[in-house]
């Protein structure tokens, strides 16, 4: 088990190599070009970050749970996009087949962190993250045991080919999870706002006793939307996988940018995760041009801690 | 008149304990048993110190890695400048995770539940990155260290490495069980039950986390000093290693965090079994099992062995449901 997120598992560390070499410049010295691409590169990487997060946004968000353990579940979406992959599924329509699954799979966590730790009150906090961390550890381990340590990644007609626009040669794989992670963060921002359940979930984060009093059942509609917020979990894993090789322990790297994203969209907003996502990325993929891959890692920890010393509610907060 | 002879049998226990580490490195002449008997006895110092914030004051510290790596790597830069012996080391390590201590617990003032967790992981990952960009120790790629001689009654550094473990133990385990038995052990569990309650009834809320987060670090760092003499290699991914942080939440959960005594008991049982595991098995099972038993204990049986014990112990006088 090697550290948590290195530099070079940032997804976008080939395209800023590449992109130098193309120009003959060197990495890690200022031009203005290098800049451009950078910033490029942030916003296609930050809303594929964005997609990563948004379940977070929803089961840490809106529900106040501790989902320490929303990154392994990703990690374990991304190795299913690969099984179903490996038999010549597309990765998007694998991620979209695990969406049920991971649903089902979402409604049983819930249910299980609810009897033991919210319905027992105390010092359920404590317990709940260590509950998670335990959880993410043995999914990390049981991916290992299963398919070793190799990094792992699927084969799709848009993998390894690139369009220029301008003189900028942009990864197809960046654009189509570019494009995947837009609508899917789209598609779960419409469903709370525009739906009867989707506006009950918002209720039951905001006034859990007064629903209780209208005659709603606040657990169920909890539940529903941790099954929800597990469900995109599906497509975000082949995202994941899309965008660059995935090994069991990625789901470390993760912890910092998905929490990151969500703490600073402020808790359970969606235009929020979405700005803050792309804020990561492209803040990310200056660092990553200008002082090289080493430093990447300690970037989205340090803008999580920034954020809760300066602004505690977030972009967006509640 | 109980209190102090409580005390009594603690110290004769505690000497007890560190006669006999340095009675088998002299009777005992393979290296084995002590090489597998320090890793359990640092952990028992880190749980120690882990419940000190974790259990006591009921701050979730996950970046006991943090504390760990950076004592590692404070025994490493003052190996290579000064070539500073053991004890230096630990010493230096001990007062650099005090300073680290007191900034976690300024954390504290803005953050508490997941966030102080969350903060202390991001903390881990910013140290490592520093620890990764510093040439002089190495780099990513870790650095080899060259025991010196162990000094005159060890004939190996690794059995002096133990009794010095053992030493460590005894010292974490007495400063843990003073602060539960003092007003400073009553208020940070008043602050654990209700931070703002115990604020308005005069408690020093935050000069108790302070100290709390400063034993608990200067602990934490000062086990960590000698791993990289233990391993003769320093590198920055297994120096700070999530699983450190891991393993002396669970390790206090474990054995329960109401009592000093518990997360040694963890460790024990704990760092045994794992050891076992890594020996026969694979070091990957050694962590399914760490996650596994976190999970059971959690679910099953929140406050540990302790509470089991305590639970056993009702069951068997009559006094049914007793402590319900």
């Amino acid at each position: 088990m090697d550290g948590l997120g290195r530099g070079d598992r940032h997804p976008g560390r080939f395209f800023i190599a590449t992109q130098a070499a193309e120009r003959g410049i060197q990495v890690r010295m200022f031009s203005f070009e290098l800049l451009l691409d950078a910033v490029v590169l942030g916003l296609l990487v930050g809303c594929f970050y964005a997609a990563v997060s948004i379940g977070l946004s929803v089961s840490f968000g809106l529900l106040d749970v501790p989902h320490v353990a929303h990154p392994a579940f990703l990690v374990l979406a991304s190795y299913g996009a690969y099984i179903l992959n490996q038999n010549g599924v597309d990765p998007i329509i694998a991620g979209l087949m695990l969406m049920p699954l991971f649903f089902v799979f979402g409604l049983f966590a819930y249910r299980l962190y609810y009897e033991t730790f919210e319905r027992r009150g105390g010092d359920a906090g404590v317990r709940g993250i260590a509950f998670f961390f335990g959880v993410a550890f043995v999914i990390e381990v049981v991916i290992i045991l299963v398919f070793g340590v190799d990094q792992r990644s699927v084969h799709a007609l848009y993998i390894g080919k690139s369009i220029d626009v301008g003189d900028m040669r942009i990864p197809l794989r960046l654009l189509v999870a570019f494009g995947v992670a837009l609508t899917l963060t789209a598609a779960l921002a419409l469903y709370l706002a525009r739906t009867f359940t989707g506006r009950a979930i918002r209720a039951v984060a905001q006034d859990e006793l007064a629903l209780r009093l209208m005659g709603a059942n606040p657990i169920a509609i909890k539940q529903w939307a941790f099954g929800i917020a597990t469900a995109v979990l599906g497509p975000a894993g082949a995202l994941l996988i899309i965008v660059a090789p995935v090994d069991p322990t990625l789901d470390r790297a993760y912890i910092g940018r998905t929490f990151c994203v969500v703490v600073m969209a402020g808790l359970g907003s969606m235009s929020g995760t979405l700005i803050a996502g792309i804020i990561l990325g492209v803040v990310e993929s200056i660092v990553l041009t200008l002082y090289g891959a080493s430093w990447a890692p300690a970037i989205s920890f340090a803008m999580l801690l920034a954020v809760l010393a300066v602004r505690p509610q977030g972009l967006m907060g509640r | 008149m109980q209190q102090a002879e409580r005390g009594w049998i603690f110290w004769t226990a505690a000497a007890l304990f560190v006669g006999a580490a340095a009675f088998a490195t002299l009777a005992i002449k393979n290296e084995y048993p002590f090489f597998a008997g320090y890793l359990i006895l640092q952990f028992m110092v880190l749980a120690t110190a882990w419940n000190i914030l974790g259990g006591y004051a009921g701050y979730v510290n996950f970046g006991t890695s943090a504390f760990f790596g950076l004592g590692v790597y404070t025994a490493v830069f003052l190996f290579k400048a000064t070539g500073a012996p053991l004890l230096v080391q630990i010493a230096a390590a001990a007062a650099v995770g005090a300073l680290l201590g007191f900034l976690v617990g300024l954390l504290t003032l803005r953050m508490r539940g997941i966030f102080f967790s969350i903060a202390t992981i991001a903390l881990t990952i910013i140290i490592e990155t520093f620890i990764i960009n510093w040439k002089f120790v190495g780099g990513a790629t870790g650095m080899p260290m060259i025991r010196p001689p162990a000094t005159a009654p060890f004939d190996s550094y690794i059995k002096m490495l133990f009794v010095n473990g053992a030493v460590m133990v005894v010292i974490a385990v007495a400063l843990a069980r003073f602060i539960q038995g003092s007003w400073i052990g009553r208020g940070l569990r008043a602050l654990r039950d209700d931070e703002l309650a115990a604020a308005c009834s005069g408690v020093p809320t935050l000069k108790l986390k302070l100290l709390a987060c400063v034993i608990s670090g200067a602990l934490m760092c000062a086990a960590g000093a000698p791993n990289a003499m233990y391993l003769s290699f320093a590198d920055p991914a297994s120096a700070f290693n999530l699983n450190y942080s891991v393993s002396a939440l669970a390790m206090s959960l474990i054995g329960g965090t109401s009592h000093w005594i518990g997360p040694v008991l963890g460790a024990l049982l704990l760092g045994s079994t794992q050891q076992l595991l890594t020996v026969t098995i694979s070091s990957e099972v050694n962590v399914l099992v760490l996650g596994l038993m976190l999970i059971l204990f959690v679910v099953g049986a929140p406050e540990g062995l302790l509470g089991l014990f305590r639970r056993m112990r009702a069951r068997f006088s009559g006094d049914a449901g007793g402590r319900a």
